[in-house]
């Protein structure tokens, strides 16, 4: 029978069925972090259990982490990132910490060091586990009590999914990127859409995509609601992968590339629900509200909730534009921002640094704006450094920060005062996820920069040429 | 996990769709390393507002929260059902949860009933024109009842099961250990490993 991507993957990782009860599934990488991890392991020691396979578990530690030079100032979070050393040390688990080469967002570092693979199974106690899906990986976000299933068993019990195709055809006009494809979606079908699925992404212009640009498509999945996000996995992801640390060699990696190379989706298969968007229609894409589903082209002004069919859209559109202090019929081209934050496991990666950069380059950043730009690892500084990014950042005036979540939601010092607004390449605009009060307007990297030139939301279409 | 058959309790109507787990719990509350206390962090912006339902004190005791659709979105936070177990609710009613919010609620025994949103709005007018009256969540029959109201409530067998009778995802699954062992046993060779490059 003809079988999706997400449903081969699934068939592979069943350990055992079991007529009413959830498929056992073998979690090949389990990735943990400092923030949701703590009381899985205080459960290992009460239930006097130990950690299955250490070699299939990796930590770093992101969420928490200062991006100035410096040790961790407030005490709270220090004790967190104290316990994620202790219980890793205690249970035997390989840990980045802060400081070290392989550091990073737990979701930048992974694809870097080759550990995501095509027909993974990947999970991570972190809703954008979604990301590693843009190499054919099933991967998704878990709980503290799923954590500490997968540390004593290295399975999950759980439900098969449903399968949602959402096939992009078309090239992207010039401009447009996977974040706005991405947040065009979620617009599309709500932020409940997803509900219950794993979103195979396809079509002309998903294939055309980078893997760092699929990454950030699959990463913002679990903003339309979806359990998962994937993309057959190609040439490009085998491109992608072949060298790194983690990669197969010699003749493992032809029997990989060969096991993986049947992973696309067969010919007739079928789909739960499908979504069909056409790419040449799209444009750089902005958020206007406190959901990643109240979004609008940047070209577009905000909307009126009054003009709203749907009472409970009607409800959140008011409170939204009240929060955001924003009035219906503004062009948001017009919307000022006083921030501009470039990062996340979204947009933290070298391709997203080199198009600000692109944009950045002998520009300054707009007078009272403030733009930090934080690498999603230590590597993608590294590299940023040894291209001469960091250089163009700060000679644009732009803060050059260390790896970590940082300003994504706000876990470490970096914050929105109250009813500060910012342009942000994160994931999330949810009421204070950026610091209490604070005001979010979900971007892509180009527009990020662009903003940051006018100091209002713009594109990079919007700017005057740079003088040679 | 404590097990679930039953609960009566006061009824919280909190009309607002999407409420994500950044409101049920900021990010700035989850540092803690233990399982208790994030009671203080639950709807911690909101709070500050004094017409939020929760500042009423005729819901202040409030046991069952009665919400609108697309609830627990966002972060997969575990700490947004701690938040909500820990200040007292057994029980949270929608028309649809996130997915991740709704697994991490059946690990923890915090019920999360699916109603259709006509049964929410009538849940919602009742709980408003009775302020501090009682809702029974029923998991046997699956039904909530408040005043005159007996609505279906929606929650697959499975966690059902595991609900009514307590059992903890581990322990059931240690049970079939042996078939862990064998699947390990046929794995390819190639699959990476953390603890050393390939």
């Amino acid at each position: 029978m003809a079988k999706t991507l997400a449903e081969k993957v699934w068939e592979a990782h069943v350990v055992r069925q079991g007529e009413g009860e959830p498929d056992l599934l073998y979690i090949d990488l389990h990735l943990l972090h400092e923030v949701t991890s703590p009381q899985a392991f205080d459960g290992l020691r009460l239930t006097g259990r130990t950690v299955r396979r250490p070699d299939l578990t990796l930590a770093t530690e992101d969420h928490n982490v200062p991006t100035t030079e410096g040790p961790i100032t407030d005490p709270v979070s220090r004790t967190q990132v104290d316990t994620l050393r202790t219980n890793c040390e205690e249970f035997g688990v390989k840990l980045y910490p802060m400081g070290d080469a392989e550091q990073g967002i737990v979701h930048v570092v992974g694809p870097q060091l080759g550990l995501t693979q095509p027909g993974m199974t990947v999970v991570c106690g972190d809703s954008h586990t979604s990301t590693h899906g843009a190499f054919g990986a099933l991967a998704f976000g878990i709980g503290t009590s799923e954590v500490e299933h997968v540390l004593a068993t290295q399975t999950l019990p759980l439900k098969p999914f449903k399968t949602m195709a959402i096939t992009v055809e078309g090239d992207l006009p010039a401009g447009v990127t996977a974040k706005d494809v991405v947040l065009a979606v979620i617009a599309k079908i709500g932020t409940g859409g997803g509900q219950g699925y794993v979103l195979e992404f396809r079509g002309s212009a998903i294939r055309a995509l980078s893997m760092e640009a699929r990454m950030t498509v699959c990463n913002m999945s679990i903003e339309a609601g979806a359990r998962a996000g994937m993309i057959a996995p190609d040439d490009t992801t085998f491109d992608y992968l072949r060298g790194r640390d983690h990669a197969p060699k010699g003749e493992d990696w032809d029997a990989a590339v060969a096991a993986w190379r049947d992973l696309a989706t067969d010919e007739g298969a079928e789909f739960d629900a499908e979504v069909v968007l056409d790419a040449t229609e799209l444009s750089p894409f902005v958020t206007w509200g406190t959901n990643p589903g109240q979004g609008a082209p940047l070209g577009s002004a905000v909307p009126d909730p009054e003009h709203m069919a749907d009472d409970n859209d009607k409800a959140a559109a008011r409170r939204a534009l009240e929060y955001m202090g924003l009035t219906a019929g503004t062009p948001l081209r017009d919307v000022r921002v006083d921030t501009v934050f470039v990062g996340s496991c979204t947009n933290g990666r070298i391709e997203d640094l080199r198009a600000v950069a692109g944009v950045l380059k002998g520009r300054r950043v707009a007078d009272g704006v403030r733009m930090l730009v934080v690498p999603g690892s230590a590597r993608v500084r590294l590299q940023a450094e040894a291209e001469g990014l960091g250089e163009v950042f700060e000679q644009a005036g732009a803060e050059w920060r260390l790896p970590g979540c940082s300003m994504c939601l706000a876990m470490n010092p970096d914050k929105l005062a109250p009813e500060e607004r910012s342009a942000s390449t994160s994931n999330r605009n949810f009421e204070g996820r950026q610091g209490k009060g604070g005001r979010t307007h979900l971007v892509s990297p180009q527009v990020a920069a662009a903003t940051a030139i006018r100091g209002t939301l713009s594109s990079p279409a919007d700017l005057e040429p740079v003088s040679a | 996990m404590e097990a679930f058959t039953t609960h009566t309790g006061v009824g919280v109507p909190l009309r607002r769709s999407n409420v994500d787990t950044d409101q049920i719990i900021p990010a700035e509350y989850l540092k803690r390393v233990t399982r208790s206390g994030f009671e203080d962090g639950l709807f911690a912006a909101w709070r500050k507002d004094e017409t939020f339902v929760l500042n009423d004190p005729s819901y202040a005791a409030g046991s069952v929260l009665v919400a609108g659709p697309d609830f627990g979105t966002g972060s997969s936070r575990e700490h947004a059902v701690w938040a909500l177990m820990n200040y007292g609710f057994r029980a949270v009613i929608s028309s649809r949860f996130a997915d991740i919010f709704r697994g991490n609620s059946g690990k923890q025994g915090l019920l999360t009933a699916v109603c259709s949103q006509d049964d929410v709005e009538l849940l919602w007018k009742y709980l408003e024109n009775n302020p501090g009256a009682s809702v029974t969540v029923d998991l046997e029959s699956r039904t909530v009842t408040a005043g005159d109201i007996v609505a279906r409530f929606e929650v697959d067998d499975y966690t059902r099961w595991r609900l009514l009778e307590g059992h903890d995802d581990i322990s059931l699954t240690l049970r079939h250990a042996e078939d862990i062992d064998s699947f390990e046993a046929a794995r390819p060779s190639w699959k990476p490993v953390t603890t050393q490059p390939a």
